[in-house]
């Protein structure tokens, strides 16, 4: 029996194995995520035609649209079932500061939502049309952008945790939140099909995950903390 | 004579409008436990959870070896173990793994051989590797105990930790418990069951206190 340094990156790591065994162990809701994203991107060129061009002028938005949605009909995930089984009030009484283990967890969230959906999004590219260096950029843009939309997600669904009707309510709010995040997703990969320079698009997206990285853990611990009160 | 370690004056709450207690002073030492006692709405769980540092109460001050305890610090985390009403143990992973991950929360590491000693004294051994979901509501407040008594946590706070246990499982309880205090630690615990403990025990019946 020992006791363990109570450190940040011991509670982050905590968290984030914790949450990643819960997501393999229900394998269901993580594939379910990925086939909607799937599907949703694969409803376009059914719908507008095979029209090449056309394909090639949409696919980012399409493909920034559907995994945003997809995203968001995971958020639920991340504190309803700690919420509901009284394992929220453990955590937030541990030894480790609350910031750090949702940190773990929002981590844990992008593994099994984001992550996924930036590696399967260029064999979806190739319905568009898309090169190998548009689809270079899409990647790059969705595993920058999927980052932020996991932690602006915890922070809506944190702050609706108890309430009835929650996931709607959660969406309602963050969905507001997500549009810089897809304009420049979408703007990137735009702008490298235009010629144009789309680094400027990534940065402002690295800003965007550095900004979230300090804030919404913080953030998120608080909205837990009132939630449990 | 010893000196009290954890001690609550002028506690006051309100829920929902109602006041649940006012101006409450009780004080818990080592090796002693302190029963709480009230009818159901009573503010049992919530004096619990005001303890824990998970509800703010709104008047009063909470000390520990003299003292205050701000609501979320370090030393008030450190030495306090709370098992509520919900067990905190996730359906999909097995008995072993919740018992490991509710301790790791806690700070701490087990070796394989003190962990397989705790569940087979709560009669889990058997059972460890299923999943959680396969236990039954008993089997599942054991695991809490076994984190009873592989934790070091010097105060518990126990929410009802009877519900659902057989006769079998109370005098586990009640030992574990004695266990714990001969060492020296401290409990409040909320029921309705009249338990034997051996060590001091003293009462506090919110029913009179509102």
């Amino acid at each position: 029996m020992a006791n363990v340094a109570i450190s940040p990156e011991n509670g982050v790591l905590l968290a984030f194995r914790r949450d990643l065994r819960l997501a393999v162990r229900s394998k269901g809701e993580v594939i379910q995520a990925m086939v909607f994203f799937v599907m949703v991107v694969s409803l376009f060129p059914l719908a507008v035609g095979a029209e090449s061009a056309l394909l090639k002028r949409i696919a980012p938005g399409v493909m920034w649209v559907a995994a945003l949605l997809s995203v968001l009909l995971t958020l639920p995930r991340i504190f309803a079932n700690d919420y509901a089984d009284g394992t929220l009030e453990q955590l937030a009484i541990s030894p480790y500061p609350m910031a750090v283990i949702v940190a773990g967890k929002m981590l844990a969230h992008w593994f099994t939502t984001g992550l996924p959906l930036a590696i399967v999004a260029p064999v979806l590219g190739l319905q568009f049309g898309l090169g190998a260096h548009e689809l270079g950029v899409i990647v790059l843009s969705l595993m920058l952008g999927t980052p932020v939309l996991s932690m602006i997600g915890a922070v809506g669904a944190a702050l609706t945790l108890g309430v009835r009707g929650g996931s709607i309510l959660t969406a309602l709010l963050v969905l507001p939140l997500y549009i810089p995040v897809l304009i420049f997703g979408a703007g990137a990969a735009e702008a490298s099909m235009a010629g144009i320079d789309y680094t400027a698009n990534l940065s402002l997206l690295g800003a965007g995950l550095l900004l979230g990285a300090l804030a919404s853990p913080l953030a998120v611990a608080a909205a837990v903390k009132i939630a449990l009160d | 004579m010893t000196e009290p370690s954890l001690q609550a004056k002028n506690l006051t709450l309100t829920r929902g409008g109602r006041l649940l207690f006012a101006n409450l002073d009780f004080s818990i030492a080592r090796g002693e436990a302190l029963v709480l006692r009230g009818a159901n709405g009573s503010g049992k769980t919530s004096l619990l959870r005001v303890l824990a540092g998970l509800t703010m109460a709104d008047d009063g001050v909470i000390s520990w070896d003299d003292a205050p305890w701000k609501s979320a610090s370090s030393v008030r985390r450190a030495n306090v173990l709370y098992l509520g009403h919900a067990n905190a143990l996730k359906d999909e992973l097995t008995a072993a793994e919740n018992l490991a991950d509710g301790l790791g929360f806690d700070g701490m590491t087990i070796s394989a051989e003190n962990q397989h000693r705790a569940l087979e004294r709560v009669g889990l051994m058997a059972r460890r590797d299923l999943p959680a979901r396969r236990l039954s509501q008993g089997q599942k407040r054991r695991i809490g105990l076994a984190r009873l008594l592989l934790t070091q946590k010097p105060l518990w706070l126990l929410d009802e930790p009877t519900n659902a246990l057989d006769a079998d499982g109370v005098a586990l309880f009640t030992d574990i418990v004695d266990e714990h205090l001969a060492r020296g630690g401290m409990a409040c615990i909320a029921t309705h069951l009249t338990m034997q403990i051996h060590a001091p025990v003293r009462e506090l019946n919110l029913a009179e206190s509102a």
